[in-house]
């Protein structure tokens, strides 16, 4: 490769205030090559796309596009350069069409009419582009999939001539047809010589989609290579800087008597006749395309959403629907929608662990900060959520460390059946191994734990039975050696061919 | 670990570098009163020397003056204060309270006990709230809209009880009941009116309320997030009855000074408009009508903002309709401030 590199940036140093959030970041990535950028949260790759996308200006470096020097004042400039950025959360304004969304601030007219007839053939080549014009134009976007409103974001990028786009964990809320959709479209941005920085937490799909990776840690590049060099535990010991003996580390653990039984559960929509039981010193996994209702059982279950029929037993006892009910029968509830529900984000992190258990701590309703705090600091201690104080805001913290907050309150709470959906989503591998030895410790302690995940591979190695739903039905429960990937996944769209 | 004070309740207060700027957001507001305070002050002794007359702002009565208005709004503010950090408003506030003021006069004029009238404004106050909460809980429609109707509701209740004119009971009320508004305080040793008083220790009573008890968590919870709050096994419908409740009873004090204002009159029109007063009070004192901020010293802060302005703007011969302005402008600036601030945070 002799010509210029597509984009090279050089030494990149950014400091908040007294936190050296880059020190020194170097790489390069040529046209048509798909890099993959990883690293723990906190290691800098955002802060690093900010500055390549003008949402930040470097303290020190310099940026070159196809060997002159960029140097974006906002984002706006950086996208007439020809950068895009697809971020996880969508910006999509979800009631005009996808035509619309497309052209959206670069729209073909004169004296401010708009021309639709000069806008169309270009919507529609950036969507065949990306192998999808199936897609029509005319369709508001509120309509579509999450996946195909994600490919509506790209095709946004293409008819603005970009050279490089940069998606920030992309995948984290597809399907996994909407992901194998989203893998062909970079596959011909590649072809037609884009550039594709791809950040993710997930290794496989690294390993499946990237020709390289460049790996950060504490804001700096700590190694680049082509991916068919190194193998998995060589990416994830470079990410944490230290050996990680396993990925999923077990905790061993006994069954003990049944704790839940559920007895042909549907709720409003979904779930749709539920029976399985739950023993003690269990963890049992829930797999499931994006819809199949399995965030509905564990809601249903925890008498967030209404029960139509069935019933809900837990220790013995038939379980009232309601939250309180849950907490006071010894149920604990991680929520997946950590922002929206997991936690009240402006308050204290002692608030948000000690919210659903508050009474240790009051009498006559008055309570004891003091004591309550030194409790709440125990329990950061034990899950080691990094923070000044137990009294700082939930949102300063980053996801990972939230994801242990919304944990260490059902802990806390002394749940003895935790119903964690999706506990993992969005987070570093080495607080991913974290939350598993939790969840092992958990059920070591005689405690269940129901784990939804959309990560097979999780769920294969962490829990003891793995149940697969489809279309708010349980289909099947199986030990989790008589799983694999394929079969679950099998399973799981079994009956699921309806969707586009 | 840092306790600024017991009325620091703006964000949680957190150690470290936090300390400083739980500070600054509970003492922000009572620094924009001094700094209020001052201005009028410069621009009465500047009038006073240009118009060779003695200038009278800086001066005790003044004080006493300002507070004893603050006062009346500065009560129903602290429960308005609780409804906004719950995430909610209420709208019928001004209202609720003028209903309130009714129902005592109705129960002076004819002659019932003074426990029985102030037992009986103080429950309306508590009545109104509860018709409040219950109806956002039940009907699941947005306090904005709920409290819109019964702010009318409670107009209405209060012409039907007084037959469309004011209750007098001119004579009856006691002494003690009256003073509570007075300007200048009596007995004197009291150094500010008995109402002043009262207001304070209820502001004290309301802090600790929302600081160190589990139904002051469980506000900031539902605030901040609702679903959270649910999740957490709170009962969400039965903490927001009970928010507007008590709040109502803060109504209902406030109505009793609003009858003691009229020495002795009910009148059912009298409390137009004041919901906006009483809402101003708290969000100049940093409350977000998104929930989960708000602080029982901004809330006083803010109500004695408008009363200084009210009283600087009247000695200073300001006409009414300038002061309106004024206070206008103050809400849009202390509410951009604060914005500013919370972004800068929240970054």
């Amino acid at each position: 490769m002799t010509t210029a590199p597509l984009l090279r940036m050089r030494e990149i140093c950014k400091r908040f205030g007294a936190t050296r959030a880059l020190d020194g970041v170097s790489f390069e990535l040529h046209a048509g090559e798909v890099m993959a950028l990883i690293g723990e949260n906190g290691a800098g790759k955002s802060t690093l796309m900010k500055i390549l996308s003008g949402a930040l200006d470097p303290d020190t470096g310099t940026m070159q596009i196809a060997g002159r020097p960029y140097a974006p004042g906002n984002p706006h400039e950086a996208r007439n350069t020809g950068v895009a950025m697809i971020y996880q959360e969508l910006n999509l304004a979800p009631d005009l069409s996808v035509e619309d969304n497309i052209m959206l601030g670069q729209e073909a007219g004169r004296f401010g009419l708009l021309r639709r007839s000069e806008q169309r053939p270009r919507v529609r080549k950036a969507l065949q582009l990306l192998g999808h014009s199936e897609l029509s134009p005319e369709t508001p976007v509120h309509r579509l999939s999450v996946g195909a409103q994600q490919l509506v974001e790209i095709a946004r990028a293409l008819v603005m001539d970009v050279c490089l786009i940069v998606f920030d964990e992309p995948t984290s809320s597809l399907a996994r047809h909407d992901v194998e959709r989203l893998f062909e479209v970079i596959r011909k941005l590649r072809q037609s010589g884009i550039g594709v920085i791809y950040i993710s937490h997930f290794l496989e799909e690294v390993r499946e989609i990237c020709d390289r990776l460049t790996v950060l840690r504490d804001g700096r590049s700590v190694g680049s290579s082509r991916l068919e060099d190194v193998c998995e535990s060589d990416i994830v010991a470079m990410m944490v800087g230290r050996n990680v003996e396993e990925l999923f580390p077990t905790v061993p653990h006994t069954l003990g008597d049944v704790l839940l039984v559920l007895n042909g559960l549907s709720g409003e929509k979904l779930p749709r006749d539920v029976t399985l039981d739950v023993r003690r010193g269990e963890i049992l996994g829930i797999a499931g395309l994006v819809g199949a209702g399995r965030t509905e059982l564990l809601r249903c279950i925890f008498g967030l959403d209404s029960v139509v029929t069935g019933r809900v037993q837990v220790g013995g006892f038939v379980a009232r629907c309601s939250p309180s009910a849950a907490i006071a029968t010894g149920m604990g509830f991680v929520s997946e929608d950590r922002k929206g529900e997991g936690l009240a984000q402006i308050r204290s992190i002692a608030d948000n662990v000690s919210y659903s258990r508050l009474r240790p701590y009051s009498r006559f309703g008055i309570l004891n900060l003091r004591r309550r705090d030194e409790s709440v600091r125990v329990w950061m201690d034990r899950l080691q959520i990094k923070s000044r104080s137990p009294r700082q805001p939930a949102m300063e913290l980053s996801g990972g460390n939230q994801q242990k907050v919304a944990l260490a309150r059902v802990l806390h709470q002394d749940a003895d059946l935790l119903l964690l959906d999706e506990p993992t989503r969005g987070i570093d591998v080495g607080t991913k191994a974290e939350i598993y030895r939790l969840m092992g410790q958990a059920a070591a302690q005689g405690k269940a734990v129901i784990f939804v995940s959309s990560y097979f591979t999780e769920l294969l190695s962490v829990c003891d039975r793995v149940a697969v739903m489809a279309r708010g039905r349980l289909r099947e429960i199986r030990p989790a050696d008589e799983w694999n990937e394929q079969t679950i996944l099998h399973r799981a769209i079994s009956l699921d061919e309806a969707k586009p | 670990m840092n306790e600024t004070t017991e009325f620091s309740q703006t964000m949680p207060a957190h150690g470290g570098r936090g300390a400083a700027s739980v500070l600054r957001s509970a003492l922000g507001p009572s620094l924009g009163l001094l700094l209020v305070l001052a201005l009028f002050s410069i621009a009465d002794a500047v009038r006073a020397r240009i118009k060779h007359k003695e200038a009278t702002f800086a001066s005790v009565a003044t004080g006493q003056k300002i507070l004893r208005d603050a006062s009346q709004v500065g009560v129903a503010a602290l429960g308005m204060t609780m409804i906004i950090i719950a995430g909610g408003i209420d709208l019928s506030a001004g209202a609720a309270m003028a209903l309130a003021a009714t129902v005592t006069a109705w129960f002076f004029r004819d002659d019932y006990s003074t426990a029985t009238a102030v037992i009986a404004g103080l429950l309306t106050g508590c009545a109104t709230g509860f018709v409040n909460g219950s109806l956002i809980s039940l009907l699941r429609v947005v306090p904005f809209i709920i409290t819109l109707g019964t702010m009318t509701i409670f107009l209405g209740l209060g012409m039907i009880l007084s037959g469309d004119t004011p209750i007098r009971a001119f004579g009856k009320p006691p002494d003690w009941l009256l003073n509570l508004q007075t300007p200048y305080p009596v007995p004197e040793w009291l150094a500010v009116s008995s109402g002043v008083w009262l207001v304070a220790v209820l502001a004290l009573l309301v802090a600790g309320l929302l600081k160190y008890t589990v139904f002051g968590r469980h506000v900031f919870a539902l605030g901040s997030n609702e679903s959270t709050a649910r999740l957490c096994g709170i009962n969400v419908p039965l903490l927001r009855i009970a928010v507007y409740t008590v709040a109502g009873l803060f109504v209902g004090v406030a109505g009793l000074f609003q009858f003691a204002i009229l020495s002795g009159e009910g009148d059912p029109k009298a409390g137009l408009g004041k919901e906006l007063e009483i809402i101003a009070a708290v969000v100049i004192g940093g409350g977000s009508l998104n929930g989960g901020r708000g602080s029982v010293l901004g809330t006083i802060s803010g109500a004695c903002i408008m009363a200084t302005i009210l009283h600087g703007c009247v000695t200073l011969d300001i006409r009414t309709s300038y002061q309106k302005v004024i206070v206008g402008i103050i809400i849009v600036v202390a509410v951009t401030i604060d914005q500013i601030r919370q972004r800068r945070l929240s970054r």
